[in-house]
């Protein structure tokens, strides 16, 4: 059957425990998650988490309901990726020899990541974007030896 | 006024009218233990945590009120997990109240220190740790409103021992009715069409039906539009068994309601939610491409198990009343009087619960535990009114039966039948003790047929005939341990004492044991 990526943005009240009951739910459940991220909002009594899913129709239509029904939940919002900004954050170290720092900036430039640390043999990009954008970065990384990166998972806001 | 955590746990306990708890002492909720004897509250001690959060769960069941368990921390707490699993299984609103160790220590591994509520959080419909008196009262408040409200469930309230002794602010506020609701209605006037244009509807009923209390709601449907009713194993109750209409309990076991599942042109589901159990017919729904209306409390249900044409998310009662007089109310004789002949189930078990239906009030409370003797009695029993049957139909828990006939009979004041099996009771016997204790009027039947009787009929069937752990022959002689618990207690130890028997053991008021001799090949 068809599978699709969702966005899944779900305002949860701050309440003890939510957070493993929440992500308790989609590995008890069998769901996939692609990625998942928990944020402060603007109002102190609720977080959002932000979990992108893939699945069939029916699989994302039972993970919304599952989710809802759980008394901390306030809001979910199902999006798929064109309704959204998303955006992931990617911290990346690299072994770069000083001969090929300037390949480097120039792959920054073309992504429009950063450099935020350079040492003798190695520099850590900073970059924000897509899903997509994020793995194609990584993938030209590759051949200069990744020693290591964090990324965060996704936050979404629905557009307009 | 300003009182202690005990006393506001107590009086938040009299405000929802609790009138009976269960539960076990521990030096977690000593104060609980001590400010109790100063409420009008009955309190049932049981011979195990297990047992007490099953006869809460009996409570429930026979009452629809909710059912309240208190235990210690740590074995305390961790006794009532499958309680609670069960619960959450079957829909069944629970609060289960546990002691831990002072907030101050929580998180050090203290003696008798469990996270209970990190532990049964797949298992709950919500849980708190309590953090201070001053949110005591609310908590108690929510925990018995989320219990109750929607699809019904478990609450679990884990609070650390020195709130109990924390003073706070509390002041009486009376519980708001919890009123039954409809959600979502898109689908009404489709689903109307849909029956309007049916020759030959089936409505299955299931667990939902009871706990929405919508027995006279689904007769007028079924009567109005010539529906054929069967029911789940949560749904046996749901309608009368002599409702004209009735055909039976859905079952891999049983053929009347899988004929009409084949020959029906819509199957209209109440509160059901399909479960693995009825696997054949599930698979059978989904080859005919059926058009299926489901109407359930609970969304996530919709297309969770079988994809359905068309739903309304929702109490039954309030579905079943906005869709009557949108019917048009096809008299269909024929369909009705269509006989799916089912073929009965015969065997001695079945003979002393047929001949013991004859002797007792129709109301009267069966409570089953898990094997054999479990699909006979909810195949075979005559049940006529909802809250009358009671059996762990989703988590399918040998020894919930003693636990849950002591909380039936405590509900109801009134005889309760309890039909065991020789490995069900052997799990939590030690209830005797409490049955006995509290003089209930409950009559145990051990349908004895030396065996784990359904796993052996497993390993028949599956296994070429590998019996492996599965034929108990034990040497226990039941009529003299249940004498020496101060239960009354006979045998049947032929088809002809039957008769004799249960007159004997019905002249009694209290507990009473019955050793049935079954034929260890019977099915
Ligand atoms: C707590 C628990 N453990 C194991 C099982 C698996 N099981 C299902 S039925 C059964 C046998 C029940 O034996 P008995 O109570 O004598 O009933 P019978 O089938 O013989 O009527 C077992 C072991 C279960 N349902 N519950
Ligand atoms: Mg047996």
């Amino acid at each position: 059957m068809e599978t699709e990526k969702r966005i899944i943005s779900i305002l949860v009240k701050n309440q003890p425990g939510v957070l493993s009951r929440i992500s308790g739910l989609f590995s008890r459940r069998g769901y996939n998650i692609d990625s998942l991220s928990v944020c402060a909002t603007e109002d102190d009594r609720y977080s959002r988490m932000t979990i992108t899913v893939t699945g069939t129709k029916a699989t994302v239509k039972q993970i919304i309901s599952q989710v809802e029904k759980q008394e901390d939940v306030e809001k979910v919002l199902d999006f798929d990726e064109y309704a959204v900004v998303f955006r992931e954050l990617l911290l990346i170290k690299v072994n770069v020899k000083s001969s090929e720092r300037s390949q480097i900036v120039d792959l920054c430039e073309i992504f429009k990541a950063k450099a935020i640390d350079i040492c003798e043999e190695t520099m850590i990009l900073e970059l924000t974007g897509s899903t997509q954008k994020i793995d194609a970065f990584i993938k030209i990384l590759i051949p200069y030896t990744i020693i290591e990166m964090a990324r965060t998972g996704g936050a979404a806001l629905e557009r307009g | 006024m300003r009182i202690n955590g005990a006393e506001i746990l107590m009086n938040c306990l009299i405000e929802q009218g609790v009138d009976t708890i269960f539960g076990y002492p521990g030096a977690s909720v000593l104060a609980v233990y001590d400010t109790l004897l100063d409420f009008p509250v009955r309190h049932i001690l049981t011979a195990h945590e297990q047992g007490a959060c099953f006869a809460a769960e009996g409570y429930s069941r026979a009452s629809g009120k909710v059912g309240v368990v208190l235990t210690t921390s740590g074995p305390g707490a961790t006794n009532l997990v499958t309680g609670i699993a069960d619960a959450y299984m079957d829909s069944i609103p629970l609060v289960a109240i546990t002691g831990n160790v002072s907030l101050d220590n929580l998180g050090h591994d203290c003696f008798q220190e469990i996270d209970i509520f990190g532990m049964t959080l797949p298992i709950v419909k919500y849980s708190y740790i309590v953090k201070s008196a001053k949110e005591l009262a609310h908590t108690v408040r929510e925990a018995f409103r989320i219990a109750q409200s929607g699809r019904k469930g478990p609450v679990l309230i884990d609070i650390p021992t020195n709130i109990f002794n924390e003073i706070s602010e509390y002041e009486l506020i009376a519980p708001e009715p919890i009123l039954p609701k409809l959600i979502d209605t898109t689908d009404l006037v489709k689903i109307a069409t849909l029956i309007n244009s049916s020759e030959r509807p089936l409505i299955y009923a299931g667990g939902g039906v009871i706990a929405s209390g919508a027995t006279e709601q689904v007769k007028a449907l079924s009567t109005k539009i010539s529906a054929h009713v069967a029911v789940s194993f949560m749904g046996i109750g749901a309608v009368p068994s002599s409702f004209k209409n009735y055909i039976g309990v859905a079952s891999n076991r049983t053929t009347a309601p899988t004929t009409a599942l084949k020959e029906c042109d819509l199957l209209i589901c109440l509160g059901t939610r399909f479960n693995s159990r009825t696997e054949s017919n599930n698979k059978l729904l989904t080859k005919r491409k059926l058009p299926i209306v489901h109407i359930d409390i609970d969304n996530a249900e919709i297309d969770k198990n079988i994809p359905t044409t068309r739903a309304i998310v929702g109490d039954v009662i309030l579905a079943i009343e906005e869709l009557l007089p949108r019917l048009n109310g096809n008299a269909n004789e024929e369909w009705l009087a269509r006989d799916f002949g089912e073929k009965p189930i015969k065997n001695r078990a079945v003979d002393i619960l047929n001949s013991l239906s004859k002797k007792v009030d129709k109301q009267t409370i069966i409570v089953t535990d898990v094997g054999l003797h479990q699909l006979w009695t909810a195949l075979t029993y005559p049940v006529e009114t909802p809250r009358s049957f009671l059996t762990s139909g989703g988590l399918g828990v040998m020894g919930f039966g003693l636990g849950a006939a002591i909380g039936a009979a405590l509900a109801s004041g009134k005889r309760v039948i309890l039909v065991t099996g020789d490995g069900s009771f052997n799990m939590n016997l030690n209830e005797l003790a409490t049955a006995v204790k509290n003089k209930l009027g409950i009559m145990i039947l051990v349908m004895n047929n030396s065996s784990l009787g359904m796993i052996r009929q497993i390993q028949q069937e599956n296994f070429s005939r590998r019996y492996s752990q599965s034929t108990l022959y034990l040497k226990t002689d039941y009529v003299a341990f249940a004498k020496s618990f101060g239960a009354d207690a006979y045998s049947i130890e032929q088809s002809d004492d039957i008769d004799k028997i249960l007159d004997m053991a019905l002249r009694h008021k209290t507990p009473v044991v019955i050793d049935c001799k079954i034929p260890i090949n019977d099915k």
